[in-house]
């Protein structure tokens, strides 16, 4: 066995008796990045000298990979933006410091999609990431390169973020564990600002032991990113370890199960975990979530609204792009931005400046917000009934490069994991078999209510145990 | 708010993005598509609902406003596309001054 086929309680294991040094899994990483990352495209850099510096500094620390819209000072941040390109980040994230000071180190630049706008990393503006079980295929997105990474052994574990699906869609497409944690538990003091009252990093590992190890690494307060409130982190690994199926609630919620156009390879692996989490013990519970088919409107206005507030700031001033071309200020915003920003990104800051624009701002921000209490609503009506709620985590398997050409088509792939990033809970993407004909994963989503954590792991604990 | 027409020209033109005539062209029509679709909105009943403005409900996060190290001048000069000394170096702004 190759040590770059390690998940992190492996190599923390072998750390621990001495078995291997960092230096060991770095030296081993990069030999499969030389080997793979042409083909597969999960990295858009690997600063091969810089990890190894890291490993050498920290010889009992686990390597894990970037997604390249984490700053890492002294690494590149390009948020897979031409806009970026050239950009070294003067400091460190929050969960990059957390990461160090619990014995890991940052390695590796994953790709993803332009400023995390995009369900299939095809909106890269800097390479292309292929899909591990498929390299005709899309590895998912945004966080695509952070999955196809774990997902071709091309890390021990990767950071991924989540806007409305952007850890969970890929971890379905490349068969692994992605957790999206609760709104504010985990500080975003020092990742590029997509939506802001959406956005969360978490983990994208190749066991759920392996992202509660690595959640509870990068979860709590942190005083430089005020969403983040004083709730105790939970020994999430031992917290888990007696994970059992047997007594715990499942709530299906109806309108995830009645959706047309769902892949029947995906409705038939879904409904094949549902009996099975049946057949180990839970209580299956149908519960519905009655405003369910507004979220992906609800979604599309507040997320690009927050989007062109926080995108302001790339105006070739300070950082980033500067237009050779510009002769004036006004003309250095103009074309500096028209230069830097990629098709979707241009879309969705015209969309969210749009939607926040004098005289339509109560009809469509002001009201979308008021929407999604609705939504929190439903939510918080269903936990009151079951533990967690286990739903299709994608409509369908990975796609075909291009497609999707439609905008609103690519934005349909984010149903199931919209609605529980609105109400601010958290949820995961636990792998759940493969397609029959294409041999592709297929991933289901858990579901917990907000701070659950502990439920929503032990629940993707005891299903990995029933489907091992 | 139905039958709200986008004017993809004047918002870019808001949001500092300047377009070529296809992405014009190109957005105009996705852009009408999208806003069709998130009008869906219009027919939830939100009749005394209050809004929910962030993923959790937020109060004020103090912290003690005591001086600390900043970034280093050099550090946060790094990245910048032109610079004189320790300033960024930006066409004149304001006019009928000296640039």
């Amino acid at each position: 066995m190759e040590l770059y086929e390690l998940g992190i309680k492996a190599a923390q294991d072998g750390l621990a008796k001495g078995e291997f040094t960092s230096t060991d899994l770095v030296e081993s990483l990069i030999r499969r990045y030389r080997e793979k990352n042409g083909e597969i495209g999960a990295y858009l850099t690997f600063d091969e000298e810089q990890a190894l510096a890291l490993a050498k500094a920290n010889p009992k620390s686990v390597p894990i990979a970037i997604k390249d819209l984490i700053n890492v000072a002294g690494q590149p941040c390009t948020c897979a933006s031409r806009i970026l390109q050239g950009y070294v980040s003067p400091y460190d994230a929050t969960v990059i410091r957390n990461l160090k000071a619990n014995g890991f180190i940052p390695c590796g630049r994953c790709n993803m999609d332009e400023f995390a706008m995009g369900s299939s990393t095809e909106n890269s503006a800097l390479g292309v990431t292929r899909n591990p079980f498929d390299p005709g295929r899309v590895p998912g997105g945004s966080s695509g390169g952070s999955a196809a990474a774990v997902g071709a052994d091309m890390c021990i574990a990767a950071l991924g973020s989540d806007t409305g699906g952007s850890i969970r869609q890929p971890a379905s497409f490349c068969n692994c564990v992605g957790v999206k944690p609760s709104y504010g538990r985990v500080s975003r003091y020092g990742v590029t600002a997509f939506a802001s009252s959406l956005d969360q990093v978490g983990p994208m590992t190749k066991s759920v032991d392996d992202a509660a190890i690595l959640l509870k690494a990068l979860a709590g307060r942190d005083e430089m990113d005020g969403t983040t409130p004083d709730v105790p982190v939970p020994d999430y690994p031992s917290a888990i370890a007696d994970a059992d199926m047997k007594g715990l609630k499942i709530g299906l919620p109806k309108e995830y199960f009645e959706v047309s156009g769902m892949d029947a390879e995906v409705k038939r692996i879904t409904d094949e975990a549902v009996r099975k989490c049946e057949a180990a013990g839970a209580e299956l519970v149908e519960v519905s979530l009655p405003h369910t088919g507004y979220a992906m409107a609800v979604y599309y206005i507040i997320a690009p609204a927050e989007a062109s507030a926080n995108l302001a700031r790339f105006d070739g001033v300070r950082y980033g792009h500067r237009s050779a071309a510009s002769r004036d200020v006004t003309s250095l915003y103009l074309k500096s931005r028209a230069e830097g920003f990629g098709p979707e990104v241009k879309r969705r800051i015209i969309m969210g400046t749009y939607v926040l624009s004098s005289g339509y701002y109560d009809a469509y921000y002001g009201r979308a917000q008021k929407v999604r209490t609705l939504i929190k609503r439903d939510f918080d009506e269903a936990f009151a009934k079951v533990d967690v709620m286990l739903t299709p985590c994608a409509p369908t398997p990975a796609f075909k490069f291009a497609e999707l050409q439609d905008p609103l088509t690519m934005y349909l792939n984010d149903l199931f994991t919209i609605p529980s990033s609105l109400a601010g809970v958290c949820a995961a993407s636990v792998p759940a078999g493969f397609t029959r004909e294409t041999k592709l994963p297929v991933g289901v989503q858990f579901i917990a209510g907000g701070y659950e954590e502990t439920t929503l792991l032990k629940a993707c604990k005891a299903f990995e145990r029933i489907m091992a | 708010m139905a039958g709200n027409k986008i004017d993809v020209a004047y918002v870019a033109n808001l949001a500092r993005l300047e377009l070529t005539p296809e992405e014009q062209t190109l957005f105009q029509g996705q852009l009408e598509d999208i806003v069709k679709y998130v009008e869906k909105i219009s027919e939830a009943d939100i009749a005394g609902v209050a809004p929910m403005m962030h993923g959790r409900p937020l109060v004020n996060a103090f912290r003690e406003d005591v001086v600390r190290p900043s970034m280093d001048r050099e550090a946060a000069l790094g990245n910048a596309p032109a610079r004189v000394g320790d300033e960024f170096l930006l066409p004149k702004i304001v006019e009928g001054a000296e640039s």
